[in-house]
């Protein structure tokens, strides 16, 4: 018989369906622990080219969360949030997309920005908030955005970005443009309301969006044991009838061939997919965080060598003969001296002038704002000596 | 020409007019719209212009709000804005902060629309008035019409604003019928966002107010006239920004000031006006500034008790008495 939703089988046995499945959804992989092809792997080929480029971009990422996470220690900067572990979800998802997709981030995602071409001068200029930000000192630190790298900024609350993707993601069907909306969340923010409403709207709109989990098992000092019962996030995309899939986070070449194969059947056929990359969140949550106080320092350490992606990848592109010690040593010293030297002239240039306190409040700035604006110019005319002088009128 | 008609021309006119405009929201299409709003546009624009949402105000105000950042203009309506503080972060964390936080990269340009303030009977979770604290917000632009007129020319006004709109109507003036000027039917009326209407003019007293206790305030102004008070009536038809300007000259011409509006006392609009009034006009009051609000508990079901807990038109003439020493003031009683 016929219920509204459709024509369903009857049964006479009385049995609830389990709370989880006997064995869990499998994690696909192309690489081993040590980064060796495992055998029988359907994935995606790269080229040389792409595979040095991917490769490098995961070292630039790791050398610029450590640098400047540093940086936030020194009392340079106010806060940093670091990408450790989650380079290849970083780069190899970005390496995976056209340059139309549009990414609406979470915030542990400045890899993908890196990949698009955000150099480290625009980085040090947010962080900074100098007058060369393109948030114009608006933002607190790590919260880039650029439109001309199609990536919406950066928004604190979390999984706000979700159903804002689905938004993006249906206007880009309407006109039916080749890309999609991507965006990104961590095992933690799939517990907020937004991800529920996210996803069950995506699949109803039949938009075009990918929605990746960075599943690095921890929401700061919250364990997935404690987040969720359901085997992880993969499971959920089914209840919203999404195709989803698990893959190995810290595999740069599985990430890259599911992001791949994800966005062709986004766009073709107009659906959205969920992809749930397992990773582990190496660093701490945040410059306010010491994760050495609610998990063990072994389990860290562990992590961040034996299973460490960027060591993976690189095992995997130095077995074709692709790079070497030689390669390593001069990128390394070469991204090192472009960062510092970022991270000077960033702290060395003026901030943003005085009106950039009442811009872009509205369209038009209105007249209460233009009048305080003009009362606090007179202030600082008549009281010169109270306002900083490093600071531009 | 009734509220609703005019709503529903408004939304008419600019779908035909621009199409990234679109509707979004709880029965609006095949249902017609929850108060028949929306009636007829599903069928002249069809599902992709004209979309009914399942149940979640965070869901599809991120969604709206997404569709703006890319830039299309979604109007999105809340079946009552009591709803929409399920989806308040979205409001003003996604919609009004974006433009600075991007630093001008990202605009906003949605209007999120629907009744607001106490109906008849309907208890305190759909009764309550979001003027105040929408209008607390920078980046937000918040309207309050009250005539027909003034649902044609704002709603257009909102839909066209490249900034986010909060469109603030009520249920029980959809239903009423205002006369309506040729001018006002026109496709390309529009009002001025940030401009008050002075419905009556007056000499002896100044009445602030928006939406439905604008008809309030003018039945007063028909009562105070026959006892020898002449009322000017000002419908507010922006919260923010507030036409300072129009409600300062006001009270530099009459002396005395009376804030009406149905939301809760503290923090209300009438706060701000009095507070604006005392900035820049101190020295021309005659009289402390009088403020009619809602009563300060959640609204009442019981009709006795609702109609208490809501301002009527009696309140109002003692209020105008009082600011002109023709009764004695609410402080000495006490």
């Amino acid at each position: 018989m016929d219920f509204p939703g459709g024509k369903v089988r009857f049964t006479s046995e009385m049995e609830f369906i389990s709370g989880n499945s006997e064995t869990r959804v499998p994690c696909f992989r192309v690489l081993d622990q040590y980064g060796r092809l495992l055998n029988n792997v359907d994935f995606e080929q790269v080229s040389e080219e792409a595979a040095v480029k991917i490769y490098a971009n995961m070292v630039t990422l790791q050398m610029m969360d450590v640098i400047l996470y540093e940086a936030q220690r020194q009392g340079r900067i106010s806060f940093y949030l670091t990408s450790m572990g989650e380079e290849a979800i970083n780069i190899a998802s970005a390496a995976a997309l056209s340059d139309d997709d549009v990414v609406l981030p979470q915030y542990r995602e400045h890899g993908v920005l890196l990949w698009r071409g955000f150099t480290m001068q625009e980085f040090a200029n947010q962080l900074m908030g100098n007058r060369f930000d393109y948030g114009k000192g608006r933002q607190m630190p790590i919260h880039y955005g650029s439109n001309k790298h199609n990536y919406v900024t950066i928004s604190s609350p979390i999984a706000t970005q979700l159903p804002q993707a689905v938004g993006i993601a249906y206007s880009l069907k309407m006109d039916k443009k080749n890309a999609c909306a991507v965006t990104y969340i961590g095992d933690g923010g799939t517990s907020e309301g937004d991800f529920h409403a996210g996803l069950n709207f995506a699949a109803v709109t039949e938009s075009p969006v990918l929605f990746i989990c960075r599943n690095n098992g921890w929401a700061i000092s919250t364990h997935i044991s404690e987040q969720f019962r359901s085997d992880g996030v993969v499971v959920k995309g089914r209840a919203y009838g999404i195709p989803s899939i698990r893959v190995d986070g810290n595999d740069a070449l599985a990430v890259y061939t599911a992001v791949k194969r994800a966005r062709e059947i986004a766009i073709e056929k107009h659906t959205p997919i969920l992809i749930e990359a397992m990773t582990y969140r190496v660093g701490h949550h945040s410059t306010s965080d010491d994760s050495t106080k609610y998990r063990p320092i072994n389990e860290i350490e562990y992590w961040k060598t034996a299973r460490n992606p960027v060591s993976k990848f690189r095992n995997w592109v130095e077995s074709n003969g692709w790079w070497s010690d030689e390669a390593e040593a001069e990128l390394r010293t070469r991204v090192r001296k472009q960062l510092l030297q970022a991270i000077q002239n960033a702290e060395k240039t003026e901030k943003p002038p005085l009106r950039e306190l009442f811009a872009d409040v509205y369209d038009v700035p209105p007249a209460n704002l233009q009048d305080q604006e003009a009362e606090l110019r007179e202030a600082i005319k008549r009281h010169l000596e109270d306002y900083p002088s490093d600071v531009p009128v | 020409m009734t509220v609703r008609e005019a709503l529903n021309s408004a939304l008419d006119e600019e779908m035909s007019a621009d199409p990234k405009v679109f509707l979004m929201g709880e029965e609006v299409g095949e249902y017609q719209g929850a108060y028949k709003i929306s009636k007829g546009l599903l069928e002249k624009y069809g599902p992709e212009r004209v979309l009914d949402t399942p149940i979640t105000e965070a869901g599809f105000t991120g969604i709206g709000v997404g569709a703006a950042y890319y830039g299309l203009r979604p109007v999105v309506e809340f079946m009552t804005f009591n709803f929409s503080m399920q989806a308040i972060d979205h409001i003003i964390n996604s919609a009004a902060k974006s433009n600075y936080m991007s630093a001008g990269q990202i605009s906003v340009p949605i209007v999120f629309r629907g009744p607001n303030g106490a109906a008849a009977g309907v208890g305190a979770q759909h009764s309550q008035c979001y003027a105040a604290w929408y209008a607390s917000c920078p980046g937000l632009k918040v309207l309050a019409p009250y005539s027909s007129e003034d649902a044609r020319g704002l709603l257009k006004a909102a839909i066209r604003d490249p900034d986010p709109v909060v469109f603030l109507e009520n249920e029980l003036l959809y239903g009423e019928s205002f006369p309506i000027s040729a001018e006002a039917v026109d496709s390309s009326f529009c009002l001025p966002i940030g401009k008050a209407k002075i419905e009556r003019e007056g000499k002896d007293v100044t009445i602030t107010a928006f939406s439905k206790m604008v008809g309030l305030a003018l039945k007063a102004a028909e009562i105070l006239a026959k006892e020898g008070i002449s009322a000017e009536i000002i419908n507010l038809r922006s919260i923010r920004p507030l036409d300072r300007a129009t409600i300062n000259a006001s009270v530099r011409k009459t002396n005395r000031l009376v804030t009406l509006e149905e939301g809760f006392p503290q923090h209300g609009v009438g706060a701000e006006i009095c507070t604006s009034v005392i900035e820049e006009s101190f020295g021309y009051l005659d009289a402390p500034v009088e403020r009619i609000a809602g009563a300060d508990v959640p609204m009442p079901y019981a009709a006795n008790l609702e109609r208490s807990a809501v301002p009527q038109v009696e309140d109002i003439v003692r209020a105008a008495k009082r600011a002109c020493y023709r009764a004695v003031p609410m402080a000495a009683t006490a």
